[in-house]
């Protein structure tokens, strides 16, 4: 089912997201060519529920598709958006056109005025969706806010200030969990980042030449990347107990390892990756830089490893059982979670 | 490049043998204290194993007609799990019934099979398996140890050692070269099943740092065998040994090694109320890998049943698993020594204690961390 999906996603992404246009965009450019094509392809409501116009896609379904951004770097939060569609469609709210970006915080100042500070794609996004102090959810007009970019080199991450809560924006005091589901979305485009990553450093290893051989050649490069891929192979899983379940909702406990998982490993590849390229790896002009980047505000976005494993550690300790147990219950998803 | 491992569902057959096994272990294990129970798969009791054999549930993945159970993967999968999440003494049978009675079904004579593989089954039958010897570790291709063709067999000259049970075990199937020399490397190696019994074998336990004697050297002066000890083919012991290994890398005794001691401290953690962030990061660091790595164990079981030799797979799973294992004592370690509030029980010291100086091992047993990144670094395509 979801390769049917997943193909002509990275057809779509390979034919308009090159890393050209990654850097048009992260340069300050205007993201709209790009976000029309998504728009038109219809990708856009693939969990939405299909009597509201929408392919019905469960979110294990869509995680392909989550990863597949992470593996192209696609400068737009387009998983964010798909989420918050399928989301509001679900409570029966008519999802506005424009990028939807998910907040992990939404702050209430003391002038009455509301901040989402740090957001990730802020500085592109039309909406933004957060969970509503004391309960519920709003999703606050971007275009309303006072934005401030983060002043990091590339970065779309922005402080959002609005004066008081707009008109526009919509409120709910139904469930919410932006959090816990920006945490589960990062955690599928490091996993997609994270391929990459090691492809990217095995390609360099087995070309570049030092001392009459391939670099990739040297047991002490050899092992680095193996050690790499584990950590690769591990986030990819890890990733898709994350965004395993049949609503449109991540579970919360299991949103939490995926985002531990995947942060830790991010901060190895990173480091891994440049160690084995060289100082080509930090130019502007080679890509590797577009995912490094990417790694490590991916890390840092909604939380990273310690602040999850936290929260995990919490859950476990208020369960009796086993260890095992625990993980059979409330981390590994049952198998109707599964879409295979 | 190697293939995503990714979620897989255990089937409900084989989920549902996991309370059965619950109910035995809740009466074999009464009593046993933890430090006992992180022994598990070195934990050596006949008894119990005589119990597991009488429940089928030795051999659950062997062929009904050799006295297995018949059963696919999965079920074998969740049978091990409960074993040594509980820290059951496995060690009895544990090598002659993942390894030996295995290669035997798939290389050996209907004979062979006929007279081992029920006794294995029966928890009866206990297998060593002569690999290393002082001089061949990692480049298991240079052993010595020879067996020349005699008009009745074979006749046996040289040593083993690290034997895994060797002072306990009626049989051992071993490595040995039968033709050509140490410079052939692995062409020439054949396996032979070896009666401990024979005349001209001498057993010497080795004591560990822990105080166990799990190991032994193994010395054979001229033992003369019959022609039925070779199993499988003469001059293909490496290939057959190949893919022993990739059966002992596998599976989901590779991420529980050190999950009682956990356990052992979640108890304690939860007893005192311990909730400070650094306790609560690390305990959920842990379960966050274990849950991580349990999901990959079982998506190579998914392909091991499925009929595939996944071996770069496993061998990422069982690095990872090894390391983790290790992590776990070093880590709570300093956690209990830093937590000057909360003492710890003796019998979880004793645990920890156990588990810290025996945990080297966890990344030697079934090939070394540097052996498995080299065959990663094969599945990459950097070799």
């Amino acid at each position: 089912m979801s390769e049917l999906f997943t193909a002509p996603f990275e057809r779509l992404l390979a034919d308009h997201c090159p890393p050209a246009v990654v850097r048009q965009i992260e340069g300050g450019g205007t993201p709209a060519a790009l976000w029309c094509t998504v728009t038109e392809s219809g990708f856009l409501d693939a969990l939405v529920p299909e009597a509201q116009g929408g392919a019905g896609l469960a979110l294990a379904e869509a995680f392909p598709l989550f990863v597949a951004e992470g593996r192209h770097a696609l400068p737009l939060p387009l998983a964010h958006t798909m989420l918050v569609r399928a989301v509001l469609a679900h409570g029966g709210h008519t999802p506005p056109a424009g990028i939807i970006a998910i907040a992990a915080q939404a702050r209430l100042r003391a002038d009455g005025g509301i901040s989402c500070p740090g957001t990730p794609g802020g500085l592109v996004a039309d909406w933004v969706a957060v969970d509503r102090p004391g309960g519920g959810w709003w999703l606050l007009p971007a275009a309303q806010a006072r934005r401030e970019g983060s002043g990091i080199h590339g970065s779309l991450r922005a402080d959002l200030h609005w004066p008081a809560l707009p008109a526009s924006a919509v409120a709910s005091a139904a469930h919410s969990a932006w959090r816990d589901a920006g945490a589960a979305l990062t955690a599928a485009q490091l996993a997609g980042a994270l391929e990459r990553v090691l492809t990217m450093t095995v390609d360099f290893a087995n070309q570049r030449e030092q001392f009459g051989r391939s670099i990739g050649k040297f047991q002490a490069i050899q092992h680095q990347l193996a050690l790499l891929a584990e950590h690769v192979a591990a986030s990819r899983i890890a990733a898709e107990i994350g965004c395993s379940g049949a609503g449109p909702w991540p579970v919360p406990l299991r949103a939490a390892l995926a985002k531990a998982r995947t942060s830790e490993a991010a901060a190895l590849a990173a480091a891994t990756a440049h160690a084995v390229h060289g100082a080509i790896g930090v130019t502007a002009e080679f890509d590797l830089q577009l995912y490094t980047r990417r790694l490590h505000e991916w890390r840092a976005d909604f939380g990273a490893e310690t602040h999850w494993n936290r929260v995990l550690g919490r859950a476990l300790l208020a369960d009796t059982g086993p260890t095992l147990d625990f993980m059979r219950h409330a981390l590994i998803p049952p198998n109707q979670d599964l879409f295979r | 490049m190697i293939e995503a491992l990714s979620l897989h569902p255990l089937p409900a057959e084989a989920d549902a043998l996991r309370g059965e096994v619950r109910a035995f272990l809740d009466g074999a294990l009464a009593g046993m204290p933890p430090d006992l129970r992180a022994r598990s798969w070195l934990g050596f009791d006949a008894g119990f194993s005589r119990a597991l054999g009488a429940r089928g549930w030795i051999g659950l993945q062997l062929p009904q007609a050799y006295g297995g159970g018949g059963r696919d993967a999965y079920a074998r999968f969740v049978l091990v799990e409960e074993l040594l999440n509980r820290g059951a003494p496995v060690s009895a049978h544990w090598i002659a019934e993942r390894q030996s009675a295995p290669m035997i079904v798939r290389y050996g004579t209907e004979a062979q099979k006929r007279f081992y593989v029920p006794g294995v089954c029966r928890g009866e039958l206990y297998f060593c398996i002569g690999m290393s010897e002082p001089q061949s570790g990692s480049d298991l291709a240079s052993i010595r140890t020879r067996a020349t063709p005699t008009p009745g067999g074979w006749r046996l000259k040289g040593q083993k050692i690290w034997t895994t049970n060797a002072q306990h075990s009626q049989y051992m199937i071993a490595l040995v070269r039968t033709s050509g020399s140490t410079e052939d490397r692995q062409r020439g190696l054949s396996q032979l099943i070896i009666d401990m019994k024979l005349p001209g074998i001498t057993v010497r336990p080795i004591e560990d740092l822990t105080g166990d004697r799990h190991f032994s050297e193994v010395f054979f002066d001229d033992v003369e065998l019959p022609h039925d000890a070779l199993v499988g083919e003469e001059g293909s012991g490496w290939a057959q040994v190949t893919a022993e290994l990739a059966y002992e890398r596998s599976g989901p005794e590779r991420l529980y090694s050190s999950i009682v001691l956990f356990d052992a401290w979640l108890t304690h953690l939860r007893t005192t109320g311990a909730d400070d962030d650094t306790t609560l990061a690390l305990a959920g660091r842990i379960v966050g890998h274990t849950a991580t790595l349990r999901s990959m164990s079982l998506a190579v079981t998914a392909q091991v049943n499925a009929g595939a030799s996944p071996v770069v797979e496993a061998c990422l799973v069982k690095d990872l698993g090894t390391e983790l294992e290790q992590f776990m004592p070093l880590a709570i370690a300093d956690a209990i020594a830093g937590a000057t509030q909360r003492d710890a029980p003796a019998e979880l010291l004793r645990t920890l204690a156990y588990v810290t100086q025996f945990a080297p091992t966890f990344s030697l047993r079934g090939g070394t961390r540097e052996v498995l990144r080299g065959i990663i670094a094969r599945g990459l395509g950097l070799r």
